[in-house]
């Protein structure tokens, strides 16, 4: 059963003072189910980072409610956020974030490690999760070794290994090929149906479009149409196009 | 995350060598710089060291023990009638020159021993028997001045050789171990009555006198007694020593040389690591952001900030003092240069590291706690 896992409510964010003073979100609302791949979609500028790092906690916003799983962030302490971004939350970064000194599975095991969880536990889960992403004969190898597809595979690992019922991701496939991007983007699918998982997927690359059950798009800091149906998106954005 | 911590902190090599080498080069730098300092004031109450006795007595202005202010020789017999004293005997100190038969002068430190008791003898005999001292025109040796007055010969002094202080004969009957001498010249010990004719004549020639307390009683007390008593100077072995260590702090530049050596190396090693941490901080900011991004508490990033600069802290002074000890116990003493590591040394320079890595560590931390997590996103 689909249930709102992101509901944002009237959001205002802006950088800067005085003249320098640049308003990025205003007055935005959103909203993202569980069980579905919702994709967050806008020209480069137009805010969807910052919207996105806002629903990670990761950023306040001015103005405006950020409730995630119930849970109203903005009204909550740095370190009580960062609780709950432990629990709840899992991360795909456009440039991976691997850290370059620790192996494959030694990276997907930090979000446990970060839980508490003790490392021979944290380093078996993790073997576990690179194996679903077919990573299996790279558990000990270091980034640097590997492609940039393989290393985004790793990122998806350690982004589900904590098994957090959202992951966002931010701009997944940019730094992919066609085909990596295509197999990233079927590894998220599967990993919002199969556990019922919110999935948010920050991207402006149109080969992905395909993939979303649910769309959102942005422009100049405000969310002007939502594609709620594959039918829908496929309408407005034909693949290929 | 320690772990994490700290394989982050090995797989950059390069930064870890830098502050491996920082805190090394600091270790290093104040340990040697303590060290020759605690030497070289060692060697300054050396005369005290290797005549051991628990009072000394001297002249009023006398301040420390190689300063020669002589006394009268009836002022051995004033100490002795103080009520509590056990025994009193002269000393004679100075420096004198030793000729060698092939015409060389060496400078010698020279000491003069009661005739009777011979108290303050050197107690480590290597060659030779100190019953002989009792003989006409006899003296002991130490081993420094084996080596000084060797020089050109064919073949090293020993016992049985002769020399001449002030043209007379000086045989050698002894050769002993005894602390080097601030001044540099190796000691040569004989009796009073011999040390007083070999040095030029003075009308006073008493140096100091020493003297030991009757049982039950302290050193302190006897000496308080004696100073009333015959308003001398009179200082425990303690109290002598300290008296001796301050006056060269207070009246030489030793300490400030040495200061300005232990002051450069906390300097350096405090800014090679804290720039170098910094570095690694920078360059690890985004991964950091990750962590943080992935719930990680400011306070478990500033553990393994913690954790990487104490580790690399413990490192660099175990190297450090290691190197330190090798250089010291080898090197340095085969070149004659002073060189005492006392435990409080290490301790000492343990506190300064730690203020280095703690500073370091801040450095970082500042960094790490304006860290926006959202750093990740762009």
């Amino acid at each position: 059963m689909n249930t709102t896992g992101i509901q944002i409510q009237s959001v205002d964010k802006s950088f800067g003072r005085g003249q320098a003073r640049t308003v990025v979100l205003k007055k935005t609302d959103f909203a993202a189910e569980t069980g579905r791949l919702t994709m967050l979609v806008g020209p480069s500028g137009c805010g969807k980072t910052t919207l996105l790092s806002i629903i990670a906690g990761t950023l306040h916003a001015d103005g405006g409610a950020v409730e995630v799983l119930g849970q109203r962030l903005d009204r909550m302490g740095a370190d009580a956020v960062a609780r709950f971004r432990s629990r709840n939350l899992g991360f795909i970064f456009q440039q991976f974030n691997l850290i370059p000194t620790l192996t494959a599975a030694e990276n997907v095991s930090v979000p446990l490690v970060i839980q508490g969880f003790g490392h021979r536990h944290a380093e078996r889960k993790a073997r576990e999760v690179l194996d679903w992403v077919g990573l299996s004969d790279h558990v000990n190898f270091r980034p640097a070794k590997m492609s940039g597809g393989q290393q985004q595979r790793v990122a998806i690992a350690r982004a589900l290994v904590h098994e957090p019922p959202i992951i966002l991701c931010d701009e997944p496939t940019s730094s992919l090929d066609s085909e990596n991007g295509h197999h990233v983007m079927e590894l998220l699918r599967k990993a919002a149906t199969q556990k019922d998982r919110l999935v948010l997927v920050v991207t402006h690359d149109n080969r992905t479009y395909g993939f979303a059950d649910h769309m959102a798009e942005m422009e100049d800091g405000r969310i002007f149409r939502t594609l709620t149906t594959q039918e829908e998106i496929r309408a407005h954005h034909p693949p290929g196009s | 995350m320690i772990r994490i911590a700290l394989k982050m902190l090995f797989g950059d090599r390069g930064k870890y060598v830098m502050l491996i080498s920082g805190i090394t080069f600091a270790t290093l730098l104040m340990a040697q710089g303590m060290s020759l300092f605690c030497g070289l004031m060692s060697w300054t109450y050396s005369t005290m060291r290797n005549v051991n006795v628990p009072i000394w007595v001297a002249d009023p202005k006398v301040e420390q023990c190689n300063d020669n202010k002589p006394m009268r020789d009836t002022d051995t017999t004033r100490v002795r009638s103080v009520d509590g004293v056990a025994w009193a005997v002269p000393l004679y100190q100075g420096i004198s020159m030793a000729r060698l038969a092939d015409g060389a002068s060496k400078m010698i430190t020279l000491i003069g021993l009661d005739n009777n008791t011979l108290i303050g003898a050197p107690t480590r005999i290597i060659a030779g028997r100190l019953e002989d001292l009792r003989m006409p025109n006899t003296v002991i040796l130490d081993d420094f001045g084996v080596e000084r007055l060797s020089a050109g010969r064919a073949c090293p002094i020993r016992v049985g050789d002769v020399f001449e202080i002030n043209d007379r004969e000086a045989r050698i009957v002894a050769i002993c171990q005894s602390y080097r001498s601030f001044t540099g010249g190796p000691y040569v010990f004989t009796t009073y009555d011999r040390a007083v004719q070999y040095a030029p004549n003075q009308r006073k020639m008493l140096s100091f006198i020493l003297a030991a307390p009757q049982p039950g009683l302290t050193d302190q007390e006897v000496a308080q007694r004696i100073a009333a008593g015959t308003g001398l100077a009179a200082f425990t072995q303690h109290e002598f020593m300290w008296s001796t260590i301050l006056w060269y702090i207070k009246n030489t530049g030793i300490p400030i040389n040495v200061g300005t050596i232990v002051i450069i190396g906390f300097f350096i090693g405090a800014a090679i690591s804290g720039q170098t941490f910094y570095s690694f901080v920078l360059e690890n900011t985004r991964h950091f952001a990750a962590l943080r991004a992935m719930g990680a508490s400011s306070g478990t990033l500033c553990a393994m900030l913690l954790a990487q600069a104490v580790l690399v802290g413990f490192i660099g002074y175990g190297i450090g003092l290691g190197l330190v000890s090798v250089l010291g116990n080898n090197l340095l003493r085969l070149g004659k240069v002073p060189f005492l590591m006392l435990w409080q040394i290490t301790a000492v320079v343990g506190g300064a590291v730690l203020v280095i890595v703690a500073l370091s560590a801040l450095i970082g931390i500042l960094r790490i706690a304006r860290l926006e997590p959202a750093i990740v996103f762009r």
